[in-house]
């Protein structure tokens, strides 16, 4: 049932979903063009390709009603865990994390990499089961539907294994319980044991957190088990944690890396961040214009079509075309926090949010991963990183959101709220 | 679940404000790479992908004095990695090892230039046989980072004729890299490791050039760097006084059947003309790392070819030091050119208790002091040294140089032995106190006993009884010519001398080796030597024309059995030189 008062689509969202695209795909064409030539060369065909269908999905998807969004969520969960867990038996590696099982292949074929729909999916059922709920939970306790719901495909993902991935999960999920109007406090207690692990590498720093911590806690008073619990599990994560890595041989601690994150071999990922760390800063201002960074074109900037693109953004456009790519960035999401905010339901709502946090959490890690404020860990950018089924599942969100938009409330026509 | 439009807002500002937030840190730290350290980067960006390259510097040509070629450069190949690590190098050196064969040696000596220097491009092949560059050439995608390069490579014409001389060069070894006379060198560099190549090496090499490249990351050379090669320098030639048609001449003499050393000097200015060590060895052989059964062979040679016999080799000289004992006994007033001694020689004389022979079993009879050089009549000479008495005799041939080097331009000349001054302490140290007698004088004065002179030691002091008795100083390379001087004669007595040494090659011992038109004066030695009793040391040092000494020349045969038969080879190398000289006036360089 489409409704009556169906506002015009939201042009706005596409356009900057297809500026951001076209500028992804000029950047992976640049990726390629490199002294040596290598099969990188050609990718950004496919890319056009990928980007097409997805375009395609996506206004199929435009076309359909919320309604069937959220009746169809159980399933494409379901779907989803199911494809996560047989990728555990068929899954087949690919490129730089070629030990891990995240590819479905088919007769030595790789179809796609199927824990990028799993995203959209755990966002649909999340939205489902958050808007079920007459009021937002008010105790740890209350918080395990969505903690299961997420935590079922994270340990697959985990398990394949896929840090990056499985760190979307947790950023979507944490958003979306904030957007469901789960208490602030609540949410610190919840991520307290992973803030712990985080800031014990500064014992001082780990200190002062957990002293705040105890404050929240006596302010707030939560039921005794769960104050149990979480001091618990700070004290586990800040303080015993610390201690047993550093029991841990480095070969070892190496091999625990690798193994949470296959493409973050420790020796590799140094010389990574220098050499994108480099390409980026030779930048400069204006870059070293257009499939010119010497960085790239000689090869010292690995992963320069996927997981590295954007030191190619930072090396050949400078500063400018950084400012330029963050800007869109910013105006994409600050559009879709909008688009959630005027959702005509709060399973739309949610969904809208939960998609914007998932993009959020890829710009951030990959960017911040590439200019060294973050951790290295394999995760792709949005609309730029070469990969088929990322530019499949990204276009996927931007129909989603078009939809939502489309059954929103007033009309589409500030860029912000 | 509380999705009151108040409530959503709220949350959407915070979320807003989220993404503003962390897209400025983001920007932040962009700003500060791009632009706030952009140098440090662009810098960090260039050395990633700028390599210097050195480009190999020819060696200074060696000229002989009429500017033939002794030493050039020819071109050749070498092959060099810019690696990254040792298992770079190794893993090259393997790859190549499927199309060439590769010793286990060369992949050593690439890893350890690779450790000397990993900076620099690593030498694997400083001389690449053509075959491996061409087909390296083929597979270049297969082997990033490898550098061919055209090298200059030495080569002497005249490879064996010249070795004595010019020596050889090779790679700069870890010892010389790790001594600060070579603080300078790198490794893989050429480096002259004997004779002239050696003793030059300042001059004679080049300085090394430098092209730019860009490298991508493993290490491939992707382009030339817009900006300018630096060329590599060649030094000037370096110009000897070696006649080359000479020292071809006596080396053809020798050829690789007699075992000796020759060496001809112009006697007033010292400058070296010849100077051949036989059996000789092919120096060209040697470039580029010796092949190993060649480098054995030469080894084990009993003749040792690569023992250079005219500087380096000492032996007992014989009677061509009798001329010293004879200018000790003039200068010191004892003795004149015609005097006899008070026993006539029978074929040897009776001192104490011991029986001491004259090489000529039929005695000289009673002979004057230039008989008995032309004759070089023991009995007459062993008198004599009693007259001068030991202590004198030792003390003359000391002032006469027997125990210098002649500091002659070449590498590692070795010291002649004679006895030291007092003789007493010498000989208590040498048999004891009580284990020698005064006999010594007579074996010392006939040339024999504690006395060894290397060939251009005796060459030297010719040059002074062929002039004014000063002595030149050997000189290879043209410079300063230092004469010094050894003893004070009259002329008189000098021209008694000269005629006596005449008298030598006219009708004395060497008469055989008499020339056609040319006078030849000289003295044969037939020296015992330890190591074969029955096999002596042969022995002429003369020089030639007799009236205007153009040059002495000095040959030993290694258990040449008789001083004739050094004579004869001797005269020969002067009658070329002499008549040669003629003809070749017009050719003289410059």
């Amino acid at each position: 049932m489409r409704p009556a008062q169906r506002v015009p689509e939201d042009w706005p969202l596409l356009v900057i979903a297809l500026a951001l695209t076209t500028f992804g795909i000029a950047m992976v064409y640049s990726a390629g063009q490199t002294d040596v030539s290598t099969i990188v060369a050609k990718v950004w065909r496919t890319q056009v390709m990928w980007a097409l269908l997805g375009i395609g999905v996506a206004y199929t998807i435009s076309r359909t009603s919320v309604r069937l969004l959220e009746w169809g969520s159980v399933w494409m969960y379901l779907g989803a865990c199911v494809m996560l867990l047989a990728l555990l038996f068929i899954g087949k590696g690919a490129g730089t994390a070629a030990s891990t099982k995240s590819w479905i292949a088919i007769g030595g074929v790789r179809l796609g990499q199927p824990s990028e729909l799993a995203k959209i999916a755990v966002v649909l059922m999340l939205a489902r089961v958050l808007s079920a709920q007459r009021t937002a939970p008010t105790s740890l306790a209350g918080l395990w539907p969505p903690v299961l719901i997420t935590g079922v495909p994270w340990l697959l993902i985990m398990a394949q294994p896929d840090l990056g991935t499985g760190i979307v999960f947790i950023g979507v999920l944490f958003a979306m319980l904030f957007w469901s109007g789960v208490p602030w406090p609540l949410l610190l207690m919840a991520a307290s044991p992973g803030i712990s692990l985080i800031l014990a590498f500064g014992p001082g720093v780990w200190g002062g957190w957990f002293f705040l911590l105890l404050l929240l806690l006596w302010w707030k008073r939560p039921a005794w088990i769960e104050t149990t619990a979480i001091i618990a599990a700070n004290v586990a994560m800040g303080v015993i944690a610390p201690i047993l890595w550093d029991k841990l041989d480095p070969y070892q601690q190496n091999r625990l890396l690798v193994f949470l994150d296959p493409s973050a071999d420790p020796r590799a990922s140094g010389y990574h961040l220098i050499q994108s760390q480099v390409a980026i800063g030779s930048g400069g201002f204006l870059g070293k214009g257009f499939t010119l960074g010497s960085q790239k074109r000689l090869a010292f900037l690995p992963e320069q079509h996927t997981d590295f693109i954007f030191p190619v953004v930072g090396e050949e456009l400078g500063f400018l075309g950084v400012t330029l790519a963050l800007g869109l960035y910013t105006v994409l999401m600050l559009r879709t926090v909008r688009v959630a905010a005027r959702a005509s339901t709060p399973f739309a709502s949610l969904v809208a949010f939960g998609l914007t946090a998932a993009w959020f959490t890829h710009i951030v890690v990959n960017i911040g991963m590439t200019v060294g404020l973050m951790p290295i860990t394999g995760i792709p950018l949005p609309f730029f990183s070469y990969g088929g089924s990322f530019m499949l599942a990204c276009w996927m969100a931007v129909g989603i959101l078009v939809l939502v938009s489309a059954e929103g409330r007033g009309k589409a026509d500030g860029l912000v709220i | 679940m509380s999705f009151h439009p108040n409530a959503v807002q709220q949350r959407a500002r915070v979320a807003s404000a989220l993404v503003f937030a962390t897209i400025l840190v983001l920007l932040g730290a962009f700003f500060r790479a791009q632009v706030l350290r952009n140098a440090e980067y662009t810098l960090a960006s260039e050395e990633n992908r700028l390599r210097e390259i050195p480009l190999p510097a020819p060696r200074g040509i060696i000229y002989d004095r009429t500017g033939r070629i002794i030493a050039e450069n020819l071109p050749g190949y070498s092959i060099s990695l810019l690696a990254r690590n040792e298992d770079s190098v190794r893993a090259t050196m393997a790859r190549i090892g499927g199309l060439a064969q590769v010793t286990p040696g060369q992949v050593g000596a690439a890893v350890r230039r690779f450790r000397r220097d990993p900076t620099r491009p690593t030498v694997l092949f400083g001389d690449a046989p053509f075959e491996l560059v061409s087909s390296l050439e083929e597979r270049r995608v297969d082997f990033p980072g490898l550098i061919i390069q055209s090298s200059p490579k030495r080569h002497y014409p005249d490879g064996p004729a010249v070795s004595a001389l010019v020596g050889y060069t090779g790679e700069v070894s870890d010892q010389e890299l790790a001594s600060d006379a070579f603080a300078d060198y790198k490794p893989g560099q050429q480096v002259g490791k004997d004779g002239i190549e050696r003793q030059y090496e300042g001059r004679l090499r080049g300085r090394e050039g430098l092209r730019f490249v860009e490298v991508d990351a493993r290490g491939r050379v992707v382009r030339e760097d817009p900006r300018e090669d630096v060329p590599a320098d060649a030094p000037a030639p370096l110009y000897t006084n070696i006649d080359l048609d000479l020292q071809r001449f006596a080396a053809g003499i020798f050829g690789d059947s007699l075992i000796g050393a020759v060496v001809a000097i112009e006697p007033r200015s010292g400058e070296v003309l010849a100077l051949h060590s036989a059996p000789t060895f092919d120096p060209n052989r040697f470039i580029g790392g010796i092949p190993f059964d060649y480098w054995t062979a030469l080894q084990a040679d009993p003749r040792r070819p690569l023992y250079n016999k005219a500087i380096k080799g000492t032996y007992p000289p014989g009677s061509v030091w009798k001329l010293q004992t004879a200018i000790i006994a003039m200068e010191a007033g004892l003795v004149d050119i015609d005097d006899h001694m008070a026993t006539p020689c029978a074929g040897g004389y009776q001192y104490g208790n011991r029986y001491f022979r004259c090489w000529d079993k039929k005695g000289h009879g009673d002979v004057t002091l230039a008989g008995a050089i032309e004759h070089s009549c023991d009995v007459y000479f062993y008198q004599l040294g009693l007259k001068i008495g030991l202590s004198r005799l030792i003390a003359g041939g000391i002032r006469l140089g027997s125990r210098d080097r002649t500091g002659i331009d070449l590498p590692a000349e070795n010291r002649p032995l004679f006895p030291t001054d007092p003789p007493k302490a010498y000989y208590d140290k040498l048999f004891g106190p009580r284990g020698w007698s005064n006999a010594v004088t007579l074996n010392l004065s006939i040339g024999q006993g504690e006395n060894s002179q290397t060939v251009v030691n005796m060459a030297r002091f010719y040059t002074a009884l062929a002039t004014d008795g000063s002595a030149a100083r050997p000189e290879i390379v043209r410079g300063e010519s230092q004469r010094t001087p050894l003893f004070r004669l009259t002329d008189a007595q000098l021209r008694g001398i000269q005629g006596a040494l005449e008298g030598v090659v006219g009708r004395g011992t060497a008469a055989g080796s008499r020339l056609q038109g040319i006078t030849v004066a000289g003295k044969t030695g037939t020296a015992q030597n330890a190591q074969d009793r029955s096999a002596d040391h042969a022995w002429f040092v003369g020089y030639a024309p007799a009236e205007d000494p153009k040059i002495v020349v000095a040959v030993m045969l290694e258990f040449g059995l008789h001083g004739s038969r050094a004579a004869r080879i001797a005269t020969r190398i002067m009658e070329h030189h002499l008549k040669a000289k003629v003809t070749s006036m017009p050719e003289v360089d410059g």
